[in-house]
């Protein structure tokens, strides 16, 4: 656990020591704000459309931290070589993966903290009032979405090549997801079979993120959700990231690490009896 | 350019009715099965009947079914999924920045002006923008004769402007002829109201053969035309049972 915990420390260091957070923040209360000086027929007590949009900002800019840290996680220790050392010392490959996993997952719950204290000094400013539990809820179930995303981005990084097609894909499965997955029941139905079971398949087998996104219960003032089903999604959520966790490893561990040696020209193929050696050539 | 800034419009101008309903929205998904509800449906609480509005209401209430599976059962409690609109007082403010862009993209989308301008000075007390909107439709509009309907019940309603009132009705009535005349589909409903309303007027400021002719016109459209002929029955008795002198004086005077 120590050794996780370890490898979860320099991930968070890296994230406060790129731009990338500081970047999306200073955008997203730019933004904000840019739209909360606007008036709309002389009325200054307009307040749900400024929460809309702090929100779209927020959920946008979270998915960006996340899938951006997590992507290049594995493929950086590889790249700059980081990982012999790392492997070198008496830490497996699960904990390594545990490690960048709460490394990102903990970055990102870092992240959101500062991007909902915003977006709560913005709404108690407009509409006077502190819908904490609410606004708890929101974050909470946002968190554990993007514990799914990190973990899903990670599997990503050990099966794709490279981080930016790693990236792209993980983007557009999780925006297929936030987007259609709600409702993709409803197109089942209207298909004829073998589509139909096709898409009712899908439907049951991918994570629903959808579910972790209540901004229309924050932006419009509608109660708390109720505890038990905060806590059900909590489990829904963490079941899906132990998965793909588990998918991650699997697929990692039988992975071999490529190395430089002196003789291997670059791109040379690494063959089955080359992965059986210890050290092998570095494929660039 | 032009097409999708009116595209946008229309996103924005249904935005506003996503607000109206708190969130509680059929998807372009759920609308392909049982179709939509509209801001405009209440808009003129006046001007609907309860069963219209029963009809709308639980139209809105069951769009979504019940659950499919377990995800949908459990979803629902992630997004709005009861039924509601905006009735706490000034709650309405809401919709009016999405109905402000909507305008500003399609300035010749008449419905944005008309729906914004009602919410302003009926539930916001905000008559001054009410007209202000109103008057910047026309301007993009002349035309319409749905702007000047509604100009008209903000100076008859708000302002308690008679004269102007009835000018701005009454060019309502010409505008609405002209584009009847071309389009050859004539807007029953605008016209009702129109009518209805310049009848009203006319009754109440004393001018009874005016009101007599509004009603006879409004006969041949209405939908209840035995309600109308029962108000021209009862508009006959007073004419009748007014003092001569005083119903003279009312036709000069235009007091009754």
């Amino acid at each position: 656990m120590n050794n996780a915990l370890s490898v979860a420390s320099i991930v968070i260091k890296e994230l406060y020591r790129r731009k990338d957070f500081y970047v999306l923040f200073v955008l997203t209360a730019i933004i904000t704000l840019l739209m909360g000086s606007l008036h709309f027929f002389n009325d200054d007590r307009i307040v749900r459309y400024l929460k809309e949009i702090c929100l779209l900002l927020i959920w946008i800019s979270a998915l960006a931290i996340a899938v951006g840290t997590s992507a290049r996680q594995i493929p950086a220790e590889r790249e700059n070589r980081t990982i012999f050392p790392l492997l070198a010392k008496p830490i497996t490959r699960g904990q390594l993966i545990a490690g960048k996993f709460l490394g990102c997952w903990l970055a990102c719950g870092l992240a959101l903290i500062v991007f909902y204290f915003f977006f709560g000094v913005i709404s108690v400013s407009r509409e006077h009032q502190w819908a904490a539990a609410s606004f708890f809820q929101a974050l909470w179930l946002h968190w554990w979405m993007l514990g799914v995303v990190v973990a899903m981005t990670l599997l990503g990084s050990v099966v794709f090549a490279a981080p930016s097609s790693n990236g792209t894909i993980c983007l557009l499965i999780i925006l297929s997801i936030l987007l259609l997955g709600r409702h993709l029941n409803k197109v089942a139905v209207q298909l004829a079979e073998p589509m139909s079971g096709v898409v009712s398949a899908v439907y049951f087998a991918v994570p629903h993120l959808e579910l972790f996104d209540v901004r229309d219960l924050v932006v419009h003032n509608w109660d708390p959700i109720n505890w038990l089903i905060c806590v059900g999604a909590t489990l829904y959520a963490a079941a899906y990231a132990i998965f793909f966790l588990f998918a991650t490893w699997l697929v990692f561990r039988r992975q071999l690490v490529l190395r430089w040696q002196p003789g291997c020209s670059p791109g040379t193929r690494v063959g089955r009896a080359a992965a059986l050696s210890p050290i092998a050539c570095w494929a660039s | 350019m032009g097409n999708s800034r009116q595209l946008f419009a229309n996103h924005f101008f249904t935005k506003a009715d996503v607000y109206f309903h708190s969130g509680y929205y059929p998807s372009v998904f759920d609308q392909a099965i049982g179709g939509a509800p509209h801001i405009t449906a209440a808009k003129d609480a006046a001007a609907e009947t309860d069963a219209e509005h029963g009809r709308e209401q639980s139209e809105e209430a069951g769009f979504l079914g019940p659950p499919r599976d377990w995800i949908d059962r459990f979803s629902r409690n992630f997004y709005p999924s009861r039924h509601s609109h905006l009735d706490r007082p000034g709650e309405a403010r809401e919709i009016l920045p999405w109905l402000r862009i909507a305008a500003d993209l399609d300035p010749h989308k008449v419905e944005t002006y008309t729906v914004a301008a009602y919410w302003l000075r009926e539930h916001l007390n905000r008559v001054d923008e009410a007209e202000q909107l109103l008057r910047e439709g026309w301007r993009a509009n002349p035309d319409s004769y749905e702007i000047l309907f509604e100009l008209g019940r903000v100076f008859d309603e708000n302002r308690h402007d008679s004269q102007r009132a009835r000018n701005v009705w009454e060019l309502a009535l010409g505008k609405w002829r002209q584009r009847s005349a071309r389009n050859g589909e004539p807007d029953d409903f605008v016209l009702e109201q129109i009518l209805t309303r310049l009848a009203q007027l006319e009754e109440r400021e004393g001018h009874w053969e005016k009101a007599l002719s509004y009603l006879e016109k409004l006969e041949a459209v209405s939908p209840k035309p035995e309600a109308i002929q029962q108000q021209i029955n009862d508009l006959k008795k007073k004419v009748v049972s007014a003092p001569p002198a005083n119903r003279s004086g009312a036709q000069q005077t235009g007091k009754p």
